[in-house]
């Protein structure tokens, strides 16, 4: 179980060898800013994707997409994110552009397009996307969505995500920012009261996610005003600037928002993490502290020495089965992978290689310094060199995005979906057991046992190392 | 559960209004992941997007969803700049990189969107690129403003043959050409197998079998052992007939073929269903000569018995189907067999002839009280189930959520398949086929007659 590399981990692509560094080895910063290399089989998704993920959770809005079919077709229910209320976020909407459309501009069929969906669903709001060709014709949706407003008095917005803009979802993620302050932000006449809630930046609850951690915090007697924006609704939205704190989860998507909220309404931000038991403990701490109140303290230990007293056997029994296990983890932004790291250390595993499609400069840094010395990280991984190194470092299990799910499979390498659309709840105590399930049922499944068949022994040289 | 249901309810439209332009719930996607799985069935090929590269992360995860498989495509990374100044640069480096790094014997680019208003001419930068000794780059235009994934597919089907179809003008082999459409892996085996079967030699692309449906040996296969060989469909303007699966798969191929190389085509329905799978073997069995086996006969025979056995499941109830025109016509035909009543046929994909064909089938059984639609969404398809509704719903996926809000079974058939597995290597073409559609349809309907029946009526023998 060598951990560390003899050698520089090589890239196949010279121009590549910025982005992928050994951890401690090299001073030298990762070149994630980079734009993807053209004719890389790169992993990254678009500007539209970024905005429409932090997007699509509010149940009750339409969310219609102006642009060919493909973009609304591939992002229906592109999140696993539950609703306790509408499940109108669940419909896919799009103005199928066509190729006049293309030739005389888009803005009629746009504005049509709202009419008739504003009088079949009377939604309180519409986010109105743009896409590559939308924004190559020059429709102007800004336009188009001001006039709707106005002549349906109610609230269409604009996301400025055309695609080509950038191959970064990060772009996205601020198109989505921009997109919601202009939803929250109160028109003139309009006072939002001041609560002691919080909101829950970043928490888009998958798996029920939100609703779980929600129990903990009324149990502390705190409340959340809006989930930004897992199981939000537009009113809930509006509501937002009354929150006394920020909880900010994935700062991938979220950081910009958070700063502009406290610009704005002068609302301080915590960062969070509720993805390990022992992250979730002290996020708890820390939201207990911020209201510096004996009995919320007091109901938050009781409530996390009940919790972890519940989950430990459990935790425990997994952790026999998984130690000394080598796992490699590829997922979109750096702040799941030290979520993870944190938590496959929890079961007793060793993490070999780490990867991001996102990840800043400064995250790199941290994750760095988080890592075992000479753990490989790399920057938009192509799927050449996630198989490289899945096979080099021995492999046992991948946490990664459905992309990545067969290529490790395909190698008899367990993987674990941790990406925004897996179903499993994987936060909170619960999410700290079902973390832990799903990674032993793929490391240990009674099928790796089989995979070599027996009529050619001698020949057989798989790669999986039993 | 109950809440669940009541708010999809409240999801479509109390009453009817207009719905004119756009979709709502598409029943289809774009050109470009046509191509891309077209693509896939060239051995050792990797796809090329020719945009940015959202769209081809897009491709390759609905396909791998579907598939459960990993699919490889490359991106030109479009950034502003390819935006504003053309794609060319950016395709010549992409195809560079390529060759150097994941070594295909053939690159196939399709178009998207983004390309195609940008106005780049791929032939002219193809020709400008370096390519290497030996490997080869073709390439469709396929406008995701245009048709669908369907057209994207059979865009791609005839670029593979306009690049590599070559005749040499000797006399024709004694060999067949199959295009069989957008279809599984395991339907495109079942269709070799049929052919093998009736001893008749064939050149069949593209050919998703091996590709899609490679077995896990805990090695990894950049280009699995599968896909129709470069030099195969290079030979196939050597070969006697092509029989194109499907009209708007695969006949714009097999036109091509025939244009070109001289290589005449009979286009036939895709092999779903008794008359289809029929019509495939006497065409067979007419262009070459050759006597239908014993071993057919006997499948043929197993699935009219079958059908007697089970068809008071079935006979005379209602379905809607939907999906991709050349399924849903060849579907239709069978359901007709069966004896169902196809109260709704839709597919997303636009083009008059679906409508024509569908009418047609009907009016010989004497049905008019359908409906029938090209270029459609679910939102149509699910207004016409609440004005009057089916016992069943065949489809994809997608069709998920009209089953529950209307409480009606759900048979899955087509693509894309995101939340069920195996159905790719289960073909439903040929006899075979018609035992497994037979199966999830008497099934399905007997399941919910158990679901539904009180304890007096809940019988052990159905």
């Amino acid at each position: 179980m060598e951990n560390t590399c003899s050698v520089e981990p090589k890239a196949f692509i010279n121009e590549r060898q910025g982005s992928i560094i050994a951890s401690g080895k090299s001073r030298a910063n990762i070149h994630c800013a980079d734009d993807s290399l053209a004719g890389s089989v790169s992993q990254r998704a678009c500007v539209y994707c970024g905005a429409r993920v932090v997007l699509n959770p509010v149940t009750d809005a339409v969310h219609l997409v102006h642009g060919p079919i493909g973009c609304a077709t591939y992002t229906w229910d592109i999140r696993g994110s539950l609703s306790s209320g509408s499940e109108m976020y669940r419909k896919s909407f799009s103005t199928d552009m066509k190729e006049r459309d293309v030739i005389f501009g888009g803005e009629r069929k746009l504005a049509v397009c709202i009419d008739e969906i504003v009088m079949k669903y009377h939604p309180p709001a519409i986010f109105v996307y743009s896409t590559c060709v939308a924004g190559m014709i020059g429709d102007d949706i800004v336009a188009v969505c001001k006039l709707a407003s106005e002549k349906h008095g109610t609230e269409v917005i604009p996301v400025e995500s055309t695609g080509f803009s950038s191959g970064n979802k990060i772009v996205g993620y601020r198109a989505a920012a921009d997109a919601l302050l202009r939803l929250i932000t109160p028109k003139d006449g309009v006072d939002v009261k001041k609560t002691k809630k919080l909101n829950f930046l970043g928490e888009y609850n998958l798996g029920g996610e939100k609703w779980l951690i929600e129990g903990y915090l009324q149990e502390m007697g705190v409340g959340i005003n809006v989930a930004f924006t897992g199981d939000s609704s537009v009113a809930a939205l509006k509501q937002a600037p009354g929150a006394s704190l920020n909880l900010v989860q994935c700062t991938g998507s979220m950081h910009w928002l958070a700063m502009r909220l406290e610009e704005e309404f002068g609302i301080p931000s915590m960062s969070v993490n509720f993805f390990g038991a022992e992250n979730t403990a002290e996020s708890l701490r820390r939201i207990a502290r911020f209201y510096d109140d004996e009995e919320i303290i007091r109901r938050t230990e009781i409530l996390i020495e009940r919790e972890m007293g519940r989950i430990l056997p459990g935790i425990r029994w997994y952790k026999e089965k998984l130690v000394g296990k080598r796992a490699a983890i590829y997922v979109g932004g750096a702040f799941k992978a030290v979520a993870i790291i944190r938590q496959l250390r929890e079961l007793g595993m060793e993490i070999v290689l780490t990867g991001t499609q996102t990840g800043k400069p400064e995250e790199y840094e941290n994750l760095s310094n988080l890592l075992d010395e000479g753990t490989i990280i790399i920057d938009d991984a192509n799927p050449a060199e996630i198989e490289k190194f899945l096979i080099e470092q021995k492999v046992d299990v991948m946490a990664g995005g459905v992309k990545e799910r067969v290529l490790a499979t395909k190698l008899g390498v367990g993987f674990v979906d941790h990406n925004h659309d897996r179903k499993e709840c994987l936060a909170g105590f619960d999410g700290a057991i079902n973390f832990a399930r799903e990674v032993y049922i793929t490391t240990c499944t009674p099928v790796w046992g089989h995979i070599r068949s027996p009529f050619n022994m001698e020949a057989a040289d798989g790669s999986h190392d039993e | 559960m109950v809440i669940g249901v009541i708010v999809m309810l409240e999801c479509i439209p109390r009453k009817a209004i207009d719905h004119t332009v756009g979709k709502i719930n598409p029943a289809k996607t774009c050109q470009p992941l046509g191509a891309m799985y077209a693509a896939l069935g060239i051995n050792r090929c990797l796809p090329h997007s020719h945009g940015s590269q959202g769209c081809c992360a897009y491709h390759r995860m609905a396909l791998t969803r579907h598939f459960r498989e990993q699919v490889l495509a490359s991106s030109s990374s479009f950034t502003e700049g390819a935006s504003v100044f053309g794609g060319a640069a950016n395709l010549k480096t992409s195809i560079k990189n390529i060759f150097e790094i994941y070594n295909p014997d053939i690159i196939a680019v399709h178009t998207t969107c983004l390309s195609e208003t940008i106005g780049d001419d791929l032939s002219t930068i193809i020709k400008q690129s370096e390519v290497p000794e030996g490997k080869v780059v073709i390439h469709a235009n396929t406008p995701s403003y245009q048709g669908s994934h369907i057209t994207g597919f059979s865009n791609m089907c005839r670029g593979i043959v306009s690049y590599l179809a070559e005749s040499d003008g000797t006399q024709k082999k004694n060999r067949v050409n199959i295009i069989p459409g957008f279809v599984n892996p395991g339907d495109v085996r079942e269709i070799r197998r049929i052919v093998e079967e009736m001893g008749v030699e064939s050149v069949i692309f593209p050919d998703t079998s091996g590709v899609l449906d490679a077995p896990l040996t805990s090695r990894y296969e950049q280009y699995p052992d599968g896909g129709s060989r470069v030099e195969d469909i290079r030979d196939s303007g050597n070969s006697k007939l092509t029989l194109s699966l499907g009209s708007f798969a695969s006949d714009a191929a097999a036109s091509l073929l025939q244009e070109k190389c001289g290589v005449p085509g009979i286009p036939l329905k895709l092999p779903i269903g008794l008359k289809a799978t029929d019509a495939l073997i006497m065409a067979l069995k007419e262009a070459f000569g050759v006597a239908v086996p014993r071993s057919l006969e006997i499948e043929r025979g197993q699935v009219i018995d079958t059908l007697i056995d089970t068809h008071h499941h079935y006979q005379g109830r209602t379905v809607a189907v939907f999906g991709d025109p050349d399924t849903v016509i060849a579907l239709t035909e069978f359901l007709l067999t069966m004896g169902m009543v196809p109260k709704y046929i839709i597919t997303g994909t636009p083009g008059s002839l679906f409508e024509k064909q569908i009418w047609e089938m009907l009016a010989e059984v004497g049905l008019t009280d359908c409906r029938v639609k090209a270029d459609a969404d679910l939102l149509d398809l699910q207004l016409w189930i609440r004005e009057s509704p089916v016992d069943l719903l065949i489809g994809t996926t997608h069709g998920k959520y009209i089953a529950r809000a209307e409480d009606i079974p759900l048979v899955r058939v087509g693509f894309p398949i995101f939340d069920r597995a195996v159905h790719p290597l289960m073909p439903i073409v040929g006899y075979r086929g018609c035992l497994r559609l037979i199966e999830q349809i008497s099934n399905t309907l007997l399941e919910r007659r158990d679901r539904d029946s009180t304890d007096e009526d809940f019988e052990l023998v159905l």
